[in-house]
């Protein structure tokens, strides 16, 4: 009997859930600053600037980044000299991209050598329209690695307003480039960086009524994208964790949705909760020990919190509605979700246990989806007035803004700093979906570039 | 060509049976009543689909095996009763068969929300069979949410088709 048994015990042992899996992705290892450079500069347009005026008129001159010699890079085919140029290339494609200030280069400026990275040469820069100027070296260290750093100038001062270094691997180099221009970014407009981010999302292909959903994820301009799993099942609502290390996403690998957390180290996933009941839209509390989910029994979905380790769940809501969604306060002492136990889906705030729910949006229209802003002072959510649009307020409810017109927008995620919202849109008829993003002020509207049509956007913190 | 064959002998047994009703009023009904009669008996043509199989089943509840819902509602109402009774009567025909009911929402609302919706929906259909004496434990239940519509625009009518729940036998 033991023999027979065996096999079977190996069969079911073998994960169901691992079957929709596809090569890990590689593991982020935490960005080393370089030696040598002093600590970051804090603050924003300050006195020390020249610049006075609209931030979006400010123009700025990014030369491709010198190479102290042309070597060979894994980072290149063409050497260290030619990634200085994509380097350059990465940091005006994420200012212009945003929509922040004016940046120019590498295509069509002079190339500054190694020495005058620290040393700029006035008279090349002036005349070019640009206030300020961006300059950086790229140097491969005995070890395979390479440092690259980077000044920010200020053209009228002829003054250093920054400067940074990082080492990198070969195969982050554009990460030394996000930083860059978060550096430029934070420096010149006294905001927190947002670059050096990822997003998670779906990828979606296929006919309406057929769709492959996969979990994606990539970079926040799009690079290094990489497809979690094959599409075998329908893939859902992934959220990164805090530190990176792992999504939670809900799959229908085993008939039913349920949240599996997935771990980028090993490529291997797990049930969030170990139960028969259908479980969705998963949330992570923002120091990454504690997970939202919701949980139909008999039709009836509540809100539960579960350590990220496993152990008792604890049931948070315990109304007859849906009860579903939910984000915490960065603070971890409150939650905002969603409730239709007023008859239509409400937005209602409780404190992390679960006591004190009260219902904040009374805006004439349903509203869903909300997300906390990582700033803390504002709640994204989706505003149904009849389409979906994705709206802002305070977390008491009141200083109601539309952000966007959609005829179906929804789905708001927040950058790490607080100022950008991506969301994704549904095309009427097609079903085609994008991932878009737009500032709080309600500019700046794009497309974010994905290879297939996209939605369920999940923007992680800046990386470690 | 047997099919068709097939289907006009049904219609004309359909019509016979309604000629028949219609001259001859004062015939006694059958006893029992329609409603208790077990449902049509497909397996008797040897061509037709076999029991436990879900064109069977579709068969049998005549296309019935679907209900609908308003908009963000999960109940059951009166449209939806006749469809359930039929499904009901099948099962209690077939007692070996379990069922799945699948709820679905359209694409007019959030993903989550959605997915809760449709849990709800299957829910109530399975309460009523329920009510109607299937035992709980032969019926299952999944909600599909939004990800999977069977009409394709975007349009009153095509949300309308898509707010459902649907009974699958399980193989």
């Amino acid at each position: 009997m033991k023999l027979l048994i065996l096999p079977f015990v190996a069969l079911l042992a073998a994960p169901l859930a691992a079957q929709d899996l596809g090569a890990p992705p590689p593991t982020t290892a935490p960005l080393e600053t370089s030696e040598g450079m002093p600590p970051e500069e804090e603050g924003g347009l300050t006195g020390s600037v020249s610049f006075e005026g609209n931030l979006d008129d400010l123009g700025i001159a990014i030369p491709a980044f010198a190479a102290e010699r042309d070597v060979a890079t894994p980072a290149n085919a063409n050497g260290t000299g030619a990634l200085g140029v994509e380097l350059a290339r990465v940091i005006t494609a994420d200012l212009k991209n945003n929509g922040l200030f004016k940046p120019s280069g590498p295509d069509g400026l002079p190339r500054p050598s190694y020495p005058q990275i620290t040393d700029p040469v006035w008279p090349t820069w002036t005349n070019r329209g640009a206030e300020m100027l961006v300059q950086g070296y790229v140097r491969p260290r005995g070890d395979g690695r390479l440092v690259v750093g980077c000044y920010l100038y200020d053209m009228a001062l002829k003054d250093e307003l920054a400067r940074s270094g990082w080492v990198v691997a070969p195969a982050d180099w554009r990460r030394a480039a996000h930083k860059c221009a978060d550096l430029v970014y934070s420096r010149l407009t006294g905001e927190s960086p947002f670059f050096d981010s990822r997003i998670a999302y779906i990828a979606e292909t296929g006919p309406k009524d057929n769709r492959t959903k996969r979990l994606a994820i990539m970079d926040s301009d799009g690079a290094n994208h990489r497809f979690i799993t094959t599409g075998r099942a329908t893939a859902l609502t992934p959220r990164y964790s805090p530190d990176y290390r792992e999504l939670l996403y809900i799959s229908y690998v085993d008939g039913q949705p349920r949240i599996y957390i997935y771990d980028i180290g090993t490529g291997r996933q797990k049930l969030v909760t170990q139960s028969k009941n259908p479980t969705f839209a998963p949330r992570w509390s923002p120091d990454g020990k504690w997970i939202l989910y919701s949980m139909a029994v008999n039709g009836n979905t509540d809100i539960y919190r579960v350590s990220r380790d496993g152990g008792q769940a604890v049931r948070l809501t315990d109304a007859p509605g849906i009860d579903v969604g939910g984000s915490y306060s960065p603070d971890g002492s409150r939650i905002v979700f969603e409730s239709d136990r007023s008859g239509e889906q409400q937005i209602y705030m409780m404190n992390a246990d679960g006591s004190n729910q009260r219902r904040i949006t009374f805006l004439g229209g349903r509203a869903a989806t909300p997300e906390w802003s990582p700033r803390g002072d504002q709640i994204a959510f989706t505003y149904i007035p009849g389409d979906f649009n994705i709206a802002v307020m305070s977390p008491n409810g009141k200083n109601f803004r539309k952000l966007t017109d959609g005829w179906q927008d929804e789905a708001p995620t927040w950058a790490p700093n607080g100022r950008i919202i991506q969301f994704f849109r549904t095309e009427r008829n097609t079903g085609h979906t994008t991932i878009y993003q737009v500032d709080l002020t309600g500019e700046n509207l794009r497309k974010l570039p994905t290879p297939v049509d996209a939605s369920d956007p999940a923007w992680g913190p800046i990386l470690p | 060509m047997k099919i068709r064959f097939a289907t006009t002998a049904l219609l004309i047994g359909a019509a016979s049976l309604a000629a028949c009703k219609s001259s001859a009023p004062e015939q006694l009904p059958p006893a029992g009543g329609a409603a208790s009669t077990p449902p049509p008996v497909e397996n008797t043509q040897p061509a037709g689909p076999a029991v436990g199989t879900q064109e069977h089943f579709v068969n049998a509840v005549r296309g019935q095996n679907v209900i609908y819902f308003d908009t963000d509602r999960y109940n059951v109402d009166s449209g939806d009763i006749a469809a359930l009774q039929s499904q009901a009567q099948y099962l209690a025909a077939y007692p070996n068969l379990t069922v799945t009911i699948e709820g679905h929402a359209d694409e007019r609302g959030t993903r989550d929300y959605n997915l809760a919706l449709g849990e709800r929906r299957a829910n109530s259909a399975k309460n009523y069979l329920v009510s109607l004496g299937v035992s709980a434990d032969r019926i299952g239940t999944v909600s599909y949410g939004e990800e999977r519509p069977v009409a394709l625009g975007s349009n009153p009518d095509a949300w309308a088709k898509n707010r459902r729940a649907v009974t699958v036998v399980v193989n």
